[in-house]
């Protein structure tokens, strides 16, 4: 199951303000009534894109240049929470690429991952300053390079974290485990085999 | 084989080592899942992942499932009056008949919240690793289990492979000193953690929780505080097993029998943190600091013991400043003032942190004789159909009942408000749930405030944020 290798991510961006935005903000849960995740890109962030007659808000999220958007950047502890990733897909289905934030809780870390989606941090001041640029002009570009671990917006450089693990995955064209999880079936079975609470 | 220069062991690491596979390109662990569990919500996508790769489940007889989310609480037969739901039931009927799954239906009497059943069935069991797509699988490190909340991917994984990738955590103990005052529970200790360490300050970190304070809990308030664990960041949370968990296993439809029991005791032991093992982090905590404590604000770390006042943006640390101003908007609350006293219009007693038994036997030593106040909306929700049946052979239901409180089928319920039971616009909820988000209970301006039981009770008789010491004279 070859993959795409996911080095290089360009474009706009979105800017959801706010430190530990949680995946029930993302994806409230009365969305999550479904049996496959089609069509959940359009509940992103539902409950502060309308008001309370379910009309439409003046939220980014709602404007026709958000539809271009391959960023969404956001504050610290980003998709804390539920498990569900109904977040992460929602927030790939509405077409972003990458996410960038003070950083991310776990599980939802490493399932914006495995849907190849490059979760990234910036410092502090590197995150303000780039907010400042994108309110601004809400049209600038950035451009994600993993290879070389930098953002680059509007002729300047930010250092950009990822797990090592992570953006080996996504450069390699690994982020989807199943392919290799599946390759070691044997030891898994002569594992499972060793362990009596398995074998009953 | 010379032991005498092993390194001590934590559980964690003794747990990971026994179910390694091997090291991935990237740097990951493959790591045998022993024990999967799963129910509507994050399991069919999962299972149409695999039929459209053309898979089979691996190991069938290791995964388990419930139905618990969806589940309408007040009605009893199928099919349910939301079509959606009705589907999703339908739906995982269908995926566990297909692969050979054991699926705790409601016909079997066995189904509940899946952090509930699993400990209740007897399948969680020490020094195994556990996944769910459940954030809230961390409950079952109460047994001294590695479990894991994870997505629908891996939950594929876990079905296709009975591995996932997963990078090692660290380790840090939390110790809790001495003893709990009176008045004081495992809700509070719990939320207590969080509120000191950060809602992410457990972040790349298993918690192993120990000291007097956990020795002397019973395993249903190990299962409390385990299950918060995510709410504090920490993928993981575990106490070490001892003689109160094999108690707790012993004669339940899924613990070993026979001399497979004393062999699983032996082992299970083995599995113990041992004493001088490396931990990343040790943090410690005095029990008597610890208070009935409230949340005031959209996650669970905005907590307040019950006597202390809502914080004011002024007094916020810089860094804070924004989150606070945001928190005491959605919440309407007067920074400065006291929380107690605050007016609450449902009161909700149950989820997978505190719909168990002895939670509803806590409570009810307090409720017996009194009444909900008559501008509250209470409603009591057995965590497990297992749990309302002991609650009913001890007339808890009628109790409740009698005390003005709903008492529902079993499910999830308000916690999350994907059934019916949910808030109505921007109504207040003293809730014995977990997570006090923005819109969390179903309505987007509905507000939480995270208690004990016992606290939740006390606020629906009083009709306000109370001290629950200070209601029924504890």
């Amino acid at each position: 199951m070859p993959l795409e290798k996911i080095t290089k991510i360009v474009g706009s961006a979105i800017i959801i303000p706010g430190d530990d935005i949680d995946t029930d903000r993302i994806i409230p849960a009365r969305f999550m009534k479904c049996v496959t995740f089609d069509g959940l890109g359009e509940f992103l962030f539902y409950d502060v894109r309308h008001n309370e007659t379910g009309e439409p808000t003046d939220h980014p999220l709602n404007r026709p240049e958000a539809k271009e958007a391959k960023f969404l950047i956001s504050g610290n502890n980003f998709g804390c929470g539920s498990s569900r990733e109904h977040a992460p897909q929602a927030i790939y289905r509405f077409g972003f690429r990458a996410v960038i934030a003070g950083g991310f809780a776990e599980i939802f870390f490493g399932n914006a991952t495995t849907l190849g989606m490059p979760c990234i941090s910036l410092s502090r001041s590197d995150l303000v300053d780039l907010q400042k640029t994108i309110h601004a002009e809400p049209s600038t570009k950035l451009e994600l390079d993993l290879a070389s671990k930098t953002l680059a917006v509007a002729g300047k450089s930010y250092a950009v974290q990822i797990r090592e693990s992570a953006r080996d995955a996504l450069i390699n064209g690994r982020w989807d485990a199943i392919g290799e999880l599946l390759d070691a079936l044997p030891k898994v079975r002569e594992t499972a085999s060793r362990l009596p609470y398995m074998n009953v | 084989m010379n032991t005498t220069t092993a390194k001590p062991k934590s559980l964690f690491q003794k747990v990971w080592d026994a179910h390694a596979i091997r090291k991935l390109a990237s740097g990951q662990t493959q790591l045998l899942i022993g024990t999967h569990l799963i129910h509507e919500v994050t399991s069919p996508q999962a299972f149409g992942m695999l039929r459209d790769l053309g898979l089979k489940v691996l190991m069938p007889h290791r995964t388990f499932a419930t139905v618990d989310h969806i589940v309408p609480t007040d009605q009893m037969f199928e099919p349910f009056a939301d079509p959606l739901a009705d589907a999703m039931i339908k739906e995982l009927r269908r995926n566990c008949a297909e692969f050979g799954i054991t699926f705790f239906d409601r016909s079997t009497g066995h189904q509940g919240i899946v952090h509930i059943v699993g400990p209740e069935q007897g399948i969680t069991q020490p020094g195994t690793t556990i996944a769910c797509g459940d954030s809230h699988t961390s409950t079952h490190g109460a047994f001294g289990a590695i479990a894991f909340g994870i997505g629908t991917s891996q939950v594929r994984d876990v079905l296709a492979t009975q591995t996932m990738a997963l990078g090692e955590l660290k380790v840090r103990r939390i110790n809790v000193e001495g003893k709990l005052e009176t008045g004081v529970y495992a809700k509070d200790v719990i939320l207590h953690i969080i509120r000191k360490l950060g809602v992410n300050g457990g972040t790349g970190y298993a918690y192993e929780y120990g000291g007097p304070v956990f020795d002397s809990f019973s395993l249903e308030e190990r299962m409390t505080v385990c299950n918060m664990s995510i709410e504090g960041g920490a993928r993981v949370g575990y106490v070490n097993p001892d003689q109160k968990t094999f108690d707790y296993l012993k004669g339940r439809p899924f613990a070993p029998k026979g001399s497979a029991w004393e062999d699983a005791v032996v082992r299970w032991t083995s599995f113990r943190s041992e004493p001088g093992c490396h931990y990343d982090d040790v943090v410690t905590f005095d029990a008597a600091e610890v208070e009935p404590t409230v949340t005031w604000g959209i996650n669970p770390g905005q907590a307040i013991s019950i006597n202390e006042r809502i914080p004011t943006v002024e007094d916020a640390p810089e860094e804070e400043k924004a989150s606070v101003a945001e928190a005491l908007a959605h919440m309407k609350l007067t920074p400065g003032a006291a929380i107690k006293g605050t007016p609450v219009n449902v009161a909700f007693l149950g989820s997978c942190t505190n719909g168990r038994l002895s939670d509803f036997v806590e409570v009810a030593k307090f409720l017996k004789g009194r009444k909900v106040a008559p501008n509250v909306r209470a409603i009591a929700v057995p965590g497990s159909q297992g749990v309302a049946k002991l609650c009913s052979e001890m007339g808890l239901d009628k109790l409740f009942e009698e005390a003005g409180f709903e008492w529902r089928g079993a499910g999830c319920s308000m916690c999350l408000a994907m059934n019916p039971d949910k808030l109505v616009g921007d109504e207040v909820c003293a809730s014995s749930s977990n997570r006090n988000f923005k819109g969390r209970q179903g309505s987007p301006n509905g507000r939480t405030i995270l208690m004990s039981p016992v606290m939740v009770a006390a606020a629906a008789v009083t009709g306000v944020v109370s001290d629950a010491r200070e209601v029924f004279g504890t």
